[in-house]
């Protein structure tokens, strides 16, 4: 199976019954995507898109056996619903939610250290565009027919950005086995580093694909983390050469705000630890060919 | 969100820091009646601006009478204050501090913000107060104190303590020490904070710890909860497009090259300004449209590009994922009709259907630059955008 989510993985839906959750929550379902159902407290015993709705998430988890997660709750109430979902013996969710003030992200991953590593959830974002496993499932709001399935494993914060390299991947004829967004918030679930862990331990990924941006120390300790503990190549484009300091591009993280967080600093820290840098954007797909044409 | 020095002192003074006796003034005449508000032989009028190093900028002076204010009110109120950290086109002052003058025996630096890397408040402080700490964490970074707070227990009284030995303060002032580190940490949780500064903390030659200068900087994401802090925004204090694009719902930095920008996204906005750097140009805005593009978004954010006189050519980059290719096309053949737009601009579409996207830029007869990869936009764009430079060129 692919690493993180299958076509088997039960997936329930968080703010079900609204707009944007009831959108994605078809969209996923038209992918293919295992939706067993969702939860929108005050509505629990309604049908929706002919799924059950639940109160909360543990009667989720006990009636049709829930696994994983998508939050589509509003920014204020948030990080509540990840904290429910750990509770309740999620396995992994991933937050789309952009706007989740970051003392609430602090609280939500101070509650998450509670439990022993073997039982805690994995979370990915919030503000991101979710993961997706080519042709097998998709927990995320990504444009699913770019992505072609195969062996490069993707770790990215941005989520267009994350199409764009997916896109110019499948105009080469190259697939990915998961790509996974972790979000443009100062405070996330799951780090660069987190991911390239699961993708190292994958059998279905070769080559992993870092997408990291200006802004916080999280390219570098991957970066290290790859030179001590992987076995698969790395490779890495840092967005934000031209970013100005102490500007906030966009994403709430992405600023620079201290020494080693510009896309320059990093670049050359990752080139020391032997990382293969994308030189521009628009060669990511060309820069996995190369590395891929010389593994065979 | 930044605020100015004078509303993080009222703040933190709520939560037990001791400051100088201080008073807000618009106009010179204010300013002067504050400062006989204020008993002492020597008062410091202070510019009120979004930004640090005022003092080497000239935006603090140090008076001795009341005509001396008079005069530092008359040659700071209304003029652009330019520090290393304001950038070339500085802000402007509209707001003064006139506030006593301290004896300063002893001069510290005490900050709390939120750390990245171990998810946790870091509480900074130094002996050496007053100076820059990014350039003392250079050359001294053993001059540096930091302790880190476990979220769910909150800021211990040994923790403070430790805080208050490591700045080396005298005993007789360890109680009042722990009471302003304590209250410093409290106002950033309750209020959703994402740093509080004091440069410098300061112990006075009659023995006081007062807090002489104040930087709270806001969580935009939280504001919702913090009606309070919400109104203590100044927007005089930012570039005037930002503010426009905020309140259109959009997220724009202003920058100082030529080309102007549009794409969704904030991650492939930075990589788009990087491509065109790579192909010779200069952005003149980060722009990130954002997922749902409607057509009325999108002529906003055209005409805040275009009020930027400096913008030779524009690039839009969308890569249509919730957003979708035909839509972007009509909202952006829409916007160059109803600005009636004269500058090249290179369109290039991506993603959710995108052939009948394009069909919609070919079929408008208007002169749109079409690109089909993110390299082809930009060499697309620079050489359209020195094409502009030429023909000028020849006219004068």
């Amino acid at each position: 199976m692919a690493t993180l989510i299958d076509e088997k993985t039960r997936i329930i839906v968080q703010g079900f019954t609204g707009k944007i959750g009831t959108f994605h929550a078809q969209e996923m379902i038209n992918y293919g995507s295992n939706v067993v159902g969702g939860v929108t407290p005050g509505k629990g015993g309604q049908k929706h898109l002919g799924l059950p709705v639940f109160n909360t998430v543990k009667e989720a988890v006990q009636q049709v056996g829930a696994e994983a997660s998508i939050v589509f709750v509003p920014p204020a109430f948030a990080a509540d619903s990840i904290m429910e979902a750990a509770d309740a013996g999620i396995r992994y969710c991933v937050s789309i939610t952009d706007g989740i003030p970051t003392q609430d992200m602090m609280t939500v991953k101070n509650f998450l250290r509670r439990f022993p590593k073997n039982e805690r959830m994995m979370l990915t974002g919030p503000n991101c565009s979710g993961t997706i496993s080519p042709g097998r499932s998709m927990l995320g709001i990504m444009p699913g027919h770019i992505y072609i399935q195969g062996n490069v494993g993707v770790v990215g914060r941005s989520g267009t950005l994350g199409y764009e390299a997916a896109d110019q991947m499948r105009m080469l004829g190259i697939g990915i086995s998961t790509s996974v967004g972790i979000g443009g918030d100062p405070i996330i679930g799951s780090s660069h580093r987190d991911v390239l862990e699961k993708l190292e331990q994958d059998p279905e990924t070769k080559i992993a694909l870092m997408i990291g941006e200006i802004g916080g120390p999280q390219e570098v300790e991957a970066g290290k983390f790859a030179k001590e503990n992987m076995n698969k190549p790395l490779i890495a484009y840092i967005a934000g050469l031209t970013a100005p300091e102490g500007r906030r591009m966009g994403h709430a993280g992405a600023i620079i705000s201290s020494v080693g967080e510009s896309a320059a600093e990093k670049v050359a820290i990752l080139k020391d630890l032997g990382v293969t840098i994308c030189p521009t954007p628009s060669l990511m797909g060309e820069t996995i060919a190369k590395v891929l044409s010389k593994m065979q | 969100m930044n605020i100015h020095e004078y509303q993080a002192k009222e703040i933190l003074a709520e939560y037990g820091v001791k400051i100088a006796e201080g008073g807000l003034a618009f106009s010179t005449e204010e300013a002067v009646q504050r400062a006989r508000e204020i008993d002492g032989d020597t008062w410091v009028v202070k510019a009120q601006i979004h930004s640090g190093a005022r003092g080497k900028a000239g935006g603090i002076k140090i008076c001795k009478s009341h005509n001396e204010v008079e005069a530092a009110a008359e040659a700071l109120l209304g003029k652009k204050i330019v520090t290393h950290q304001s950038g070339p086109a500085g802000k402007v002052c509209s707001r003064l501090y006139v506030e006593a003058g301290s004896k300063i025996a002893k001069e510290m630096y005490l900050s709390f913000m939120i750390d990245r890397s171990t998810e946790r408040v870091i509480m900074i402080g130094s002996e050496q107060g007053g100076m820059d700490i990014e350039a003392l964490a250079k050359t001294s970074p053993e001059a540096i104190k930091k302790i880190y707070i476990e979220p769910s227990v909150g800021l211990q009284d040994f923790q403070a303590r430790k805080m208050a030995f490591a700045l080396g303060l005298d005993t007789t002032l360890l109680n009042h020490a722990v009471k302003t580190i304590k209250g410093c940490y409290r106002a950033l949780r309750d209020l959703d904070a994402n740093t509080v500064e004091i440069n410098p903390l300061v112990v006075t030659e009659s023995n006081e710890l007062i807090a002489l200068d104040a930087k709270m900087d806001f969580d935009e994401n939280a504001l919702f909860r913090r009606r309070r802090i919400a109104e203590l925004r100044d927007n005089t204090q930012v570039d005037t497009r930002e503010v426009a694009a905020a309140e259109a719902g959009l997220s724009y930095v202003g920058l100082d090259g030529d080309i102007g920008c549009m794409i969704n996204g904030a991650g492939l906005a930075m990589a788009t300004m990087d491509m065109i750097k790579l192909a010779g140009g200069e952005p003149a805005n980060f722009l990130d449209v954002g997922g749902g593009a409607s057509a009325e978004r999108t002529e906003k954010a055209f005409r805040l590009v275009l009020a930027d006189q400096g913008v030779k050519a524009m690039l839009v980059n969308i890569f249509a994922g919730i957003n979708r290719c035909d839509w972007i096309a009509e909202g952006v053949v829409q916007a160059v009709k109803n600005i009636d737009m004269k500058l090249p601009l290179v369109v290039r579409l991506s993603g959710t259907n995108v052939e009948e996207g394009r069909r919609i830029i070919a079929d408008s007869g208007l002169p749109i630059i079409t690109a089909d990869t993110l390299a082809d936009a930009a060499e697309k764009v620079v050489k359209a955008r020195n094409d502009v430079i030429a023909q000028t060129g020849r006219g004068v």
